[in-house]
């Protein structure tokens, strides 16, 4: 823990996109990398939870997402850990063969679909990169004072990120199956058995999610909780300047890359309230009249986003040339 | 941000007392007096430390890492004090188990959620300030405007039964009381905090609320497993701890604030889309909820000067709202302003999870008043209420014009 310095930055929150900086880069596993993103001002990020992800912008304007996997006690710096997907998108080649130490990426506020909810026990299963949002879950399971275990298959022991570090905290609540050496996971002896008391945590591939979903069948509902990334075909984040009109004040603003669009409707005369200014209380709020929006808050549900008739100017941003705000 | 490896040095003193009746009633002397002494103050009077910057107490209410509220946001630490009723999983609360009923209480309170209560309220809005207007031109705005408002939307919202909703504004003027020392407005109240509290934890339960308001869904939460069923009622006696008397006392400030400063009103009246920069407004400059306390949980050095793990430190929302360092002019009301980044709600992970709720009750209600009223003047003193936490009021007597 801290224990000098001065109490942060005031009100030195950064307005607009926020652009992080890479301050680590580490490989932590045959084919993960996680790297350790910050302010390059030092400022606090906005807070999250376990099960939390963020969008990363990488610079040609790709989106992924990914778990924060770090110490949410460590306000200054946000930790994910990327595996090398030959058959992927291209987002984890280039996060893998592009980005250094120092280089600068785009990043979203944390949201959660994944949260930590409260129960006497949990059973974590991860399998592979999955292990990323249970890493900072079982320490909180820790922390609760919860009866808890982990249940962590990957192809090899070397392709297992963060399996030193796990069996070298937790001990024996700490289960590493590699495939080649002990075989699949054995899902029927773990969860054969129904408990009403224990909560089913499981994220890795979609054969993975589907039987340890076949196997909670008979458990109670809501006790099995699986996260699971939609490869949504997002379209490639702007980074070109776009226009807002703002259709009751009768004006129009460019947005260039370095602002906010609430900076620039209220250097267009806009009143508009805000207090996080981080995409996280949803002050801001404004109605979206045309465009769409390109949502980077954490306030705003799936259903929400996809309908498009709002968003958090804080953050947010547009996918296409113009927006039109009821302001 | 250096870190000299400097010898910590002891913080000004100051022998104020913040809860005393004048301080309380007047607090802006005071406020100046601690912002003036430095960053950090020691009140001997508590053996607590203090902050009354905005830099400071906005950057210490985000940093919950080491300014805990788990401890008691009041001058009570429940490290080493038995609080007077089992704590708040939210206020008193810090993370990891601040967590899931946060995560509850900011989805059914969040903006989109809010949407279906909008065209209820403004039309609730509509009658209140209809039958007031209509009744008489001269009226206490305070309990016919400001105490009635909350009072006719927010228990229906909640899902509470009719009965014994009186009760309400006392349990909360006890609660925000019991944050501070035990003076005597804390000794006022003693003799009511048996039967007050046996009725707000009766009406927490699953049979006491209506089916479809926001009491039921935290039930509802729980049934999903999002909360425990022993957390939810606590988590009900949140919305009705902290969502009455501070909306109550937030409108009346706003109604205050427009009645001494009639060429804000007049701004108001031409352009309505001003009606929720209004209330955040009147919220940085009267500040509902003065003061909160957080916990050291480490050593901390603050411009130099040593804040010892395990300390209380009181945190002066009001006199930050009131910076010049932070604020141009910071004692006007002023309607060109932008109030944004005040920290009359707080800032960080416990920012007022209800803050849109009053937000909303702030909008339809001044717009109302907006559409009717041309002019509101005093037409006498106003009464101040005392409170250990809450600046609140007993009385604001009005004259209105209306349109014609």
């Amino acid at each position: 823990m801290v224990t000098t310095s001065t109490t942060g930055t005031g009100t030195g929150l950064r307005t607009g996109a926020v652009t992080l900086r890479i301050r680590a880069r580490e490989q932590v596993a045959d084919g993960v990398v996680a790297l350790t993103l910050e302010h390059s001002d030092g400022a606090r990020l906005p807070d999250w939870t376990p099960g939390s992800h963020i969008d990363l912008v990488l610079p040609e304007g790709t989106v992924r997402q990914y778990s924060l996997c770090g110490d949410r006690w460590d306000a200054h710096t946000y930790r994910i850990a990327v595996l090398r997907e030959a058959s992927g998108r291209g987002g984890s080649t280039y996060v893998h063969d592009e980005l250094r130490t120092g280089d600068r990426v785009g990043v979203g506020a944390p949201r959660n679909h994944f949260p930590l909810v409260p129960s006497q026990r949990y059973l974590f299963v991860a399998g592979g990169i999955g292990i990323t949002p249970l890493l900072p879950m079982v320490h909180q399971a820790e922390l609760l004072g919860a009866d808890w275990q982990l249940l962590y298959g990957g192809r090899t022991r070397a392709s297992m990120a963060f399996r030193e570090e796990l069996t070298r905290t937790y001990g024996d609540r700490v289960h590493l199956v590699p495939q080649d050496e002990l075989g699949l996971l054995d899902l029927d002896s773990w969860l054969g058995t129904p408990r009403p008391d224990t909560k089913v945590y499981c994220c890795g591939p979609g054969p993975l999610l589907a039987a340890v979903e076949a196997a909670c069948a008979s458990w109670p509902p809501y006790t099995l909780r699986t996260e699971r990334f939609t490869a949504a075909a997002a379209a490639p984040v702007r980074a070109t300047p776009f226009q807002v009109e703002l259709r009751r004040t009768g004006r129009t603003v460019t947005v260039t890359p370095d602002m906010s669009v609430l900076e620039a409707v209220r250097l267009a005369g806009a009143d508009v309230l805000s207090s996080c200014e981080q995409g996280t209380c949803g002050t801001c709020l404004t109605p979206v009249l045309e465009g769409a929006p390109e949502h980077r808050d954490s306030v705003l549900a799936d259903h929400e986003r996809t309908v498009g008739d709002c968003m958090l100017p804080c953050v947010s941003r547009s996918c296409g040339d113009r927006l039109v705000l009821d302001l | 941000m250096t870190e000299a490896p400097q010898r910590p040095v002891g913080p000004p003193v100051s022998d104020a007392d913040p809860f005393a009746p004048d301080a309380l009633e007047h607090p802006e002397p005071l406020h100046r007096a601690l912002r003036a002494a430095g960053p950090v103050v020691y009140l001997t009077r508590y053996g607590v430390h203090a902050m009354a910057r905005h830099e400071e107490v906005h950057a210490a209410l985000t940093d919950w890492q080491r300014f805990e509220s788990g401890s008691g946001v009041g001058l009570a630490n429940f490290r080493h004090e038995k609080p007077w009723r089992p704590p708040s999983l939210l206020l008193e609360a810090d993370p990891p188990r601040h967590d899931a009923p946060r995560r509850v209480l900011r989805e059914l309170l969040a903006p989109p959620a809010l949407r279906r209560l909008r065209e209820q309220w403004t039309a609730a809005a509509e009658s209140l300030v209809g039958d007031v207007v209509c009744a008489e031109t001269e009226f206490d705005a305070f309990t016919e405007l400001a105490g009635a408002f909350p009072l006719r939307v927010f228990p229906d919202a909640v899902g509470l039964g009719p009965d014994g909703r009186e009760n309400l504004l006392p349990y909360g003027n006890m609660a925000f009381n019991a944050f501070g020392p035990v003076n005597d407005l804390v000794e006022a109240d003693a003799h009511r905090v048996g039967e007050l509290s046996a009725w707000v934890n009766a009406q927490c339960a699953r049979e006491a609320l209506r089916e479809d308001g926001i009491g039921a869904r935290i039930w509802a939460a729980a049934d999903r497993g999002d909360l425990t069923h022993e957390q939810a009622p606590l988590v009900v006696r949140s919305l009705l701890t902290a969502g009455v008397d501070t909306t109550v006392h937030g409108l009346a400030a706003a109604l205050f604030a427009f009645a001494t400063h009639p060429e804000q009103w007049q701004r108001l009246r031409e352009r309505p889309e001003l009606a929720r920069v209004a209330f955040d407004e009147a919220v940085r400059w009267q500040s509902p909820v003065q003061t909160f306390f957080r916990t050291a949980t480490t050593d901390v050095r603050i411009a130099g000067v040593l804040v010892p793990e395990g300390s209380k430190i009181l945190m002066f929302l009001g006199a930050a709202n009131r910076d010049p360092a932070r604020w141009h002019d910071p004692d006007r009301f002023d309607l060109g302003r932008d109030p944004s980044g005040h920290v009359g709600f707080g800032m960080g992970l416990h920012q007022c999870v209800g803050q849109h709720v009053a937000r909303l009750e702030a909008e339809v209600l001044l717009s109302a008043l907006a559409r009717r009223v041309e002019r509101i003047e005093l037409i006498g003193r106003p009464r101040r209420h005392l409170n250990n936490t809450l600046r609140s009021w007993a009385s604001l007597p009005v004259r209105v014009h209306t349109a014609v």
